[in-house]
């Protein structure tokens, strides 16, 4: 059995302590009881009420929640169009440049997304405000999602379709029915990867958002230029601990899913 | 099909936590989508979603950087009348010019600020390699079972908020900060050092955030390598070393540059970080287009800015495709 040598330990302990110690201190000292952020005055949840108590954050919490359930939903569903466009729709006039706007995206600064978004939506003389942050949310989203469906789509085994159709399913219902079942825990990791980045994204909801719809990253950032508050390492703690258990929580039923699918497909293919 | 097979590997990895390479059925798939309305219609919708909401925003970036700033709103002019019909087309065409690239040209913040960002993403990422490089090599020869861990817990960083993970640097950075106290505590400083607010922490700020980026690439192109050619280097009166940087580094170069443009492209218009660990000098161009834009409100000047940023950023994206392109082909 193979085991860790001497350099890999300490490089991964190292490159580990990087990565979660400014995220543990942060933690730690969300529980300080002193209002001077790198003074230990002892053990105390009183931020966390404050953080409760405070009209700003929840009703920023809230639409935050919102704009990111309505922008995954709709990007989880454009995506997986724009995957069967991309790996199963053969060619078609101006596939390129289809391809190109589906790809664009993951790495166009967001400084550019957010400006063109909000010129665009000047020139309508739309209303800024939540369902502008939705429809910049779902374009930005709906690329990360058709890249993550798209990966499962292309390994997918095309017999498994066939024989549906072969013992008569319509293409919808095979669609439905095989297809869905097959994809869905990429399915599922898309819409979780957009709602995480409808959750984190400043930049694009400032440029895109009107009075009235300010999102949790909007709120965070205007206090956080003011100076490091222990309300805010509390709320950051919060985020943080959702989000973590959340992704562990779906990785870990993924897995199990993926893991059962197989057994059951070797078993299928034992029978016959 | 995608060129990007490294991206989609990286976001593969991001979803999934393993790679899912073994029976990749080599069979291209076969056209099931009925060839009638169906088709036009699944096509048609994300297509046009994309290019109302994606391609025409650019045209109108570049449309809006050739006109004047006004004082109205919209804040520019000339503006296009759609009452007016083709009179008022033609009289917007007439309207435009070069001044605010001129503009951009002479006054020296610009390029200034276009430079820096360069050079700042690229020191940024050569540290995000050396730093990155370690990990990714120790998370491939790690023990099989211990593996999924090590991937999770490089991912799990990338899904929690990166404002908040610039945040926490602050606390950690600043003059009365945490790391500051344990330095002087120590003993081996007697004054705080400034680090909050200068390019320094800009550099540890992308590091820090981008690192999952570099290590990920990185990892899958280490983890595909066949233990048996370092065995028969060995074998053959090899030294360890020499082995790893004759064997080892040459096959892990897709990784390499993959990470690097990663890491590279995105940081060069970076703005949280360069606005809230970066100090008043710190010039990097996405915080000068948020303040021409939010502060100056000045959106010709800041549609320009724009459209040279993109253009910089042309040449690494379009160097970057070609890269994944020569990689596929080699997999091939």
């Amino acid at each position: 059995m193979k085991r860790f040598s001497f350099f890999n330990a300490s490089a991964l302990t190292l490159g580990f302590a990087f990565l979660y110690l400014p995220i543990v201190l942060l933690i730690i000292f969300s529980f300080n009881e002193s209002r001077l952020v790198t003074v230990w005055g002892g053990f105390s949840t009183k931020w966390y009420s404050a953080v409760f108590a405070n009209k700003g954050f929840m009703d920023a919490a809230w639409v935050t929640v919102r704009v990111g359930v309505v922008s995954a939903t709709l990007a989880t569903i454009l995506g997986t169009m724009a995957a069967l466009v991309l790996v199963r729709a053969g060619r078609f006039p101006g596939k390129t440049l289809f391809s190109g706007m589906v790809y664009a995206p993951l790495v166009m600064p967001e400084v550019i997304t957010g400006l063109s978004l909000l010129l665009l939506f000047v020139s309508l003389d739309f209303d800024r405000g939540f369902w502008t942050i939705i429809l910049a949310h779902v374009t930005f989203s709906m690329c990360y999602s058709a890249v993550v469906v798209s990966s499962r789509l292309v390994t997918f085994d095309m017999s498994l379709e066939e024989a549906a159709m072969d013992l008569g399913a319509s293409r919808m219902a095979t669609f439905f029915q095989v297809t869905v079942p097959i994809i869905l825990p990429a399915i599922v990791s898309a819409w979780l990867l957009s709602f995480t980045l409808s959750l984190d994204d400043l930049v694009i909801a400032s440029f895109t958002s009107g009075p009235g719809a300010t999102t949790l990253p909007m709120k965070i950032y205007s206090q956080v230029r003011l100076g490091v508050t222990p309300e805010i390492n509390a709320l950051s703690t919060i985020l943080v601990v959702l989000v973590s258990t959340g992704v562990i929580a779906a990785s870990l039923l993924t897995k199990r899913r993926e893991v059962q699918r197989r057994r059951e497909e070797r078993a299928a293919f034992a029978e016959s | 099909m995608s060129n990007l097979t490294n991206l989609t590997e990286v976001t593969d990895l991001l979803t999934a936590g393993e790679p899912e390479t073994p029976q990749r059925p080599k069979r291209r798939s076969r056209m099931v989508l009925p060839k009638n309305f169906g088709r036009c219609a699944l096509i048609l919708v994300p297509y046009v979603w994309l290019l109302v909401l994606f391609l025409i925003p650019f045209i109108i970036v570049v449309k809006i950087s050739l006109s004047d700033t006004a004082i109205a709103m919209p804040p520019y002019t000339p503006t296009f009348d759609w009452a007016g019909g083709w009179a008022s087309f033609k009289e917007m065409v007439g309207g435009w010019d070069f001044e605010n690239f001129t503009w951009l040209m002479e006054d020296d913040l610009y390029w200034k600020s276009y430079l820096s960002s360069l050079e700042i993403a690229f020191v940024s990422s050569l540290l995000a390699l050396l730093i990155g490089y370690p990990i990714a090599y120790s998370m491939a020869r790690a023990p099989a079972e211990w593996r999924p861990t090590l991937l999770m817990l490089i991912i799990l960083p990338f899904w929690t908020s990166f404002l908040i993970r610039v945040y926490a640097w602050i606390g950690i950075l600043k003059k009365e900060g945490l790391l500051n106290m344990l330095l002087m505590h120590l003993g081996i400083i007697d004054d705080p050092l400034t680090i909050l607010n200068t390019d320094l922490a800009v550099y540890i700020g992308i590091v820090y955030s981008y690192l999952p980026f570099m290590v990920l690439p990185l990892y899958s192109s280490l983890e595909k390598m066949d233990d048996s050619l370092l065995e028969a280097a060995t074998d053959l009166g090899c030294s360890p070393f020499k082995a790893f940087w004759l064997i080892t580094v040459p096959l892990s170069l897709p990784g390499v540059i993959a990470g690097c443009f990663l890491v590279f492209i995105p940081a060069v218009g970076e703005f949280v970080i360069p606005d809230l660990l970066g100090g008043s000098n710190t010039l990097m161009i996405g915080k000068t287009l948020w303040v021409e834009f939010f502060a100056n409100r000045d959106w010709p000047v800041a549609s320009a800015v724009a459209v040279i940023l993109l253009i910089l950023l042309v040449v690494p994206i379009v160097l970057f495709q070609r890269q994944q392109e020569k990689q596929q082909e080699k997999g091939a």
